[in-house]
């Protein structure tokens, strides 16, 4: 007997983001997008940057997950993020300019090694923010609504 | 002898005092609440890392890691936390007493310091201590990303060897009233935390779980789940690598929140304190201020009296 369902549990080390049962789910593991059917072999990986899709009835929400890793089991994922975020509650204007400083920094010519690959972490989350906020803004762009999985 | 003029300002000072006093114990209740709410909300987080760390290590033939390598501890890294701010009671001189005596006990090695506050800063620079690291206003708000910078500083001291073994100084939150002092091991890891043994190796997370969080991975732990034949995405031993430093960071947190928690009890009673003996200072002031007006009015009286009495004479 498959479940119906599974239980998403989402955790940071803050606060407890996220507690709902759904259908499926895509989150990105380190080394690609990662979808989950309930009845999902038990599983654990970690997480590398990115937006965590689930889908719920008729509705799809999203999330931004950044770091840490995820646990799947057949009626259950509990995703230990570092950093973990609804879409709703981005700031985008905020990330906008975060991104663009990152962005400036990181092309800085002469940075050390530690400080070109810390700018470019955050170009990365920055990135991941506002790729979240805009699917999730509602008039999110089609072309990217679906992530290839594996 | 002071006039009733010098007493109506006392007590209007007094009061003054009073509000102020007031005012800081209720945002210290404020502060101690979020502090201790995020004690509840880190448990779930740290309680998951450390089951899978748990049973990534098992299936691992050769559990090793950096940060729980053993050498002679011959040069220790002690990270004493205090508040930025006085005004709470015994809570920053305790620490650092403490903090003191550690080191005197200690005193045979070679000692580097990391200081978290500005009281533990000041003090330990006045004497002319070198720091390791400073890291100050955690405790007003605590997250986790100061958590994960301390983390990553006294991880990189202990793998590049500087030094071989890393104590946390701090006041532990037990209830409003009193602080517990602790000196914990950070570093190396205690191989009996990430060996898979359910009794011991928990007691610094698992002691503490107790009401406020409403997580169900929390509840009794389903049975045998340490035996669950996981698929790792990537290789057992990177993902255990991943994770001990994480493992590290939550504790570190962990220890962050515990003394913001402490720091703003201790303030809280300091200040309830102090309100009290305002309110006992206005009352013998006031008893004091009307004896004086007493004393003017029936003088007054014997004036009037004794002059009406000369007048009818």
């Amino acid at each position: 007997m498959l479940p119906e369902a599974i239980e998403l549990q989402v955790v940071t080390p803050e606060r407890h983001v996220l507690s709902e049962n759904v259908q499926s789910l895509e989150m990105p593991a380190k080394d690609g997008y990662l979808g989950v059917l309930p009845g999902h072999a038990p599983l654990i990986t970690l997480l590398g940057v990115g937006t965590l899709t689930y889908h719920k009835g008729a509705e799809t929400r999203y999330l931004t997950v950044m770091n840490g890793f995820a646990e799947v089991l057949p009626d259950r994922v509990i995703v230990l993020a570092e950093l973990s975020e609804r879409a709703e509650e981005i700031d985008v204007a905020r990330s906008r300019a975060a991104l663009e400083r990152a962005q400036a920094e990181a092309a800085k010519p002469g940075t050390q090694e530690a400080e070109s690959s810390e700018a470019e972490a955050k170009v990365e989350r920055a990135t991941a923010r506002l790729q979240t906020a805009s699917k999730g803004g509602g008039s999110g762009s089609p072309q990217d609504s679906r992530r290839s999985t594996h | 002898m002071p006039t009733l003029l010098d007493y109506r300002r006392r007590v209007r000072s007094v009061k003054n005092t009073q509000q102020i006093t007031r005012a800081m114990k209720f945002v210290a209740a404020a502060k101690l609440r979020r502090a201790q709410e995020g004690v509840f909300a880190a448990r779930p987080y740290a309680h998951e890392i450390l089951r899978v760390l748990r049973s990534a290590a098992a299936r691992m033939e050769n559990v090793a890691h950096p940060l729980l390598v053993r050498r002679p501890e011959e040069k220790i890294l002690v990270v004493v936390l205090t508040g930025d701010r006085s005004l709470a009671g015994a809570f920053n001189s305790n620490v650092i007493r403490h903090a003191s005596e550690f080191m005197r006990e200690h005193s045979s090695k070679q000692i580097e310091l990391v200081v978290v506050g500005k009281k533990g800063r000041d003090t330990f620079r006045k004497r002319g201590l070198k720091f390791a690291g400073e890291y100050l206003d955690v405790s007003a708000k605590v997250e986790f990303s100061k958590a994960k910078e301390i983390a990553a500083r006294i991880a990189e001291l202990y793998i590049s060897g500087e030094v071989d073994a890393v104590y946390a100084i701090y006041n532990e939150f037990k209830n409003v009233m009193v602080q517990n002092l602790q000196a914990q091991k950070l570093l190396p890891v205690d191989p009996e935390v990430v060996s898979a043994g359910e009794k011991d190796g928990e007691k610094s997370l698992a002691s503490h779980a107790g009401p406020g969080s409403s997580l169900p991975m929390e509840q009794a732990p389903r049975g045998g789940e340490l035996l669950v034949d996981y698929i790792y995405e990537q290789p057992v031993e990177e993902i255990f690598r991943a994770l001990v430093p994480r493992y590290l960071e939550t504790e570190i947190y962990r220890i962050l929140l515990e003394s913001a928690a402490a720091e703003h009890a201790a303030r809280m009673t300091a200040m309830d304190a102090a309100t009290r003996n305002a309110s006992e200072l206005i009352d013998k002031l006031t008893l004091q201020m009307n004896k004086i007006r007493q004393a003017g009015i029936t003088k007054e009286i014997i004036e009037i009296v004794s002059g009406a009495a000369s007048a009818m004479g």
